[in-house]
């Protein structure tokens, strides 16, 4: 077990640095550069500019000294907001993408596997029917749209929860049930699939021909088999709800880091890009590694074992 | 027979599936008897019915497709401890309906006094289970044992079915047993709350050769042990043969012939019956005797034919057969068969016994 894991970290860094390497010379790839404005800077506060950041050095030591620096854990000044790092943007940002992503993830959970479940259940009853609209409709419905409902009906009209900002508990519900829309229909969906696949193994009959209720036959017998396929898609959910939504931030004005994913680029913020990306390329492949170890504890066959010999 | 040592009547079940092709009549007027501690085999093709009989017993038919339109199961009162439900008179005094239970009470029957053993041990398992705790549910469950009592007992029950080191092998998860191994827990698991009557569908089949004789052997052992009434289920005439007392002929749904093992050899009731036995080899035949297999396949069960279902392929069908279906006569003591042939009218057909 420690092997595998000792193996499965080195080439989570592996994929890390490669991310990493491609990230940076792509970005420099575009056209323009951290200091293009609309109207022209004279060309020595350019040169100034560059030489501050050593934007003058040859593009491979430019990488070489980056990457030296990523390793010590020093993501590098942002360009475009002077005086601000990337570790601190991202120390500003992260805690509260994160926030409103645990709440989202734990709300795309807790309903999303109770009513893939209860559709499964009443296969093709109304409740089924009622449970497929629901995921259609989350599926479907843009996530900003789903924002501007919530702001409508909530906010303005039903006078419960604030529309939009950052700082309270009832500040996170609307943005939390926006960005939970999507992952809570397709949770559903999967949860569905599965559970009506899983009830006609043989092994559901052995269990109800044992006697046992049909409450511990669905939650011992069942569900841990079910399980499986929705922590294949929640590892790489977490990650992406964690690190912030774009739009969903900009619309409840949410300081998360969302927002740098999109502003950045446009800034061609250089090191603010990359920052931000590594940061999201770590924790994805991170999570997928805590996926692949909840694999094992869900699922005694793909244990990781040294061969007992019997 | 004996009325009185009766644990359980199946009584005139028909179970269909409601698909979208049509009705298919899986199991048609269905009625056989099990007396107490004894064997019974049911024998047929696949598709015969067998399993479906079975599982609507048990009450386990997936619904939808499948529906119990009609029957009774008959089973005895006295061990069932449900005094609301046993009939205080007529011919089944004594005796509960399992199909009119309510739910609930019905859960209370499945495992502790009627259990089943599947036919594929490789599936019929949790993957993701232990089975230590696969074993010990049905008994917590049915408040026979608390959890603790239940790992005790578990592990004698496995060591009775001959799992060796069984206090560890309660730690491991079906994936680490094989095909044989893993079909003795399920015997143990069913066994283990000493249930009045085991139904073993097709408990071998998915087996090899030699195992599946091992398998046969624990379960005729286990038999004598535990008095425990058993029903198997095989298309395997042979094995039926082995350990039951009594052998039921099924065939499209329905009971074709009901008899003693020792009558069902000696004067087969039914074309049928005699088409089986001489498809099995025989080790007192000839050198150069051929098997003589029943020519075509058993009828769509969608629009099954409207007279006797074997009549298409039955080498002795006369006119009556294709238009009627025989009903099920007693034609010797226990012995019962569903064909024509026994008519006073009916044509003599070599090897076969008629009654007068």
């Amino acid at each position: 077990m420690l092997k595998f894991i000792l193996q499965r970290v080195l080439s989570m860094i592996l994929v890390v640095l490669i991310v990493a390497t491609a990230t940076f010379f792509m970005m420099r790839m575009l056209p323009s550069g951290p200091f293009a404005r609309e109207k022209k800077l004279p060309a020595q506060i350019i040169q100034n500019l560059e030489a501050r950041y050593h934007l003058d050095d040859p593009l491979w030591k430019q990488y070489i000294d980056y990457m030296g620096n990523l390793v010590r854990g020093d993501l590098g000044p942002s360009f475009k907001y002077t005086n601000r790092t990337v570790n601190s943007i991202i120390n500003d940002g992260f805690p509260v993408s994160a926030t409103l992503g645990v709440v989202a993830v734990l709300l795309s959970v807790a309903i999303g596997i109770p009513l893939g479940i209860w559709g499964a259940l009443k296969q093709n009853g109304w409740q089924d029917n009622f449970v497929m609209f629901i995921a259609l409709l989350g599926v479907s419905v843009p996530n900003f749209i789903m924002a501007v409902l919530l702001m409508l009906v909530f906010g303005l009209w039903l006078h419960v929860l604030p529309v939009a900002g950052w700082g309270s508990v009832t500040q996170v519900i609307l943005p939390a049930f926006t960005l939970a829309g999507y992952p809570i229909a397709f949770i559903a969906r999967l949860v569905r699939s599965s559970m009506i696949e899983v009830l006609r193994q043989e092994y559901i009959t052995t269990a109800r021909a044992k006697g046992i209720s049909e409450r511990l036959v669905i939650l011992r017998h069942a569900l841990r088999n079910i399980l499986i396929p929705v922590v294949t898609v929640l590892g790489p959910l977490i990650a992406s709800v964690f690190t912030g939504s774009f739009v969903v931030e900009k619309i409840f004005a949410i300081p998360g880091l969302g927002r740098y994913y999109v502003t950045s680029i446009n800034d061609r913020d250089y090191t603010t890009i990359l920052g931000v990306t590594i940061f999201y390329s770590a924790l994805l492949v991170f999570m997928n590694f805590l996926v692949d170890l909840t694999y094992a504890w869900l699922d005694p066959r793909i244990r990781y074992v040294e061969r007992k010999v019997s | 027979m004996d009325e009185t040592n009766l644990l359980m009547r199946i009584d005139g079940v028909t179970t269909n599936f409601h698909t979208y092709a049509g009705i298919v009549h899986a199991v048609d007027d269905m009625t056989i008897t099990v007396p107490k501690d004894s064997v019974v085999g049911i024998v047929g093709e696949s598709g015969s019915g067998k399993s479906v009989t079975m599982m609507s017993v048990m009450r386990l038919i997936p619904s939808p497709p499948g529906r119990i339109e009609s029957g009774h199961v008959w089973f005895d009162g006295a061990t069932l401890n449900m005094a609301d439900y046993v009939q205080q008179e007529g011919p089944n005094r004594g005796m509960v309906d399992l199909l009119s239970l309510p739910p609930e009470e019905m859960m209370k029957v499945r495992g502790r006094h009627v259990s089943m053993i599947f036919q594929d041990p490789m599936v019929s398992l949790n993957p993701v289970l232990t089975i230590g705790l696969q074993m010990t549910e049905s008994m917590v469950a049915h408040g026979i044992a608390d959890n603790e009592e239940a790992w005790k007992r578990a592990i004698e029950m496995l060591a009775l079915v001959s799992i060796p080191n069984p206090e560890e092998r309660m730690r491991d998860y079906p994936h680490q047993y094989s095909g044989g191994m893993r079909q003795r827990v399920m015997i143990a698991m069913a066994l283990s709350c000493s249930p009045e009557l085991v139904i073993a569908d097709e408990p071998t089949t998915s087996l090899d050769v030699t195992v599946q004789a091992q398998i046969l052997e624990l379960m005729k052992e286990l038999k004598t042990k535990l008095k425990s009434s058993v029903i198997i289920i095989s298309h395997d005439l042979s094995i039926v043969a082995g350990m039951a007392d009594k052998v039921v002929v099924m065939y499209a749904g329905r009971v074709l012939e009901e008899a003693d093992v020792y009558d069902l050899y000696e004067k087969p009731g039914h074309p049928y019956t005699m088409g089986l036995m001489k498809s099995v080899p025989r080790l007192d035949a000839d050198d150069r005797e051929r098997l003589v297999p029943i020519e075509g396949s058993p009828p769509d069960l969608l629009a099954p034919p409207a007279g006797c279902k074997f009549a298409p392929r039955c080498q002795y069908a006369m006119e009556i057969c294709c238009k009627q279906e025989p009903p099920l006569i007693t034609i010797g003591d226990g012995h019962r068969a569903r064909c024509f042939l026994h008519h006073p009218a009916a044509p003599a057909v070599p090897g076969f016994v008629k009654v007068e």
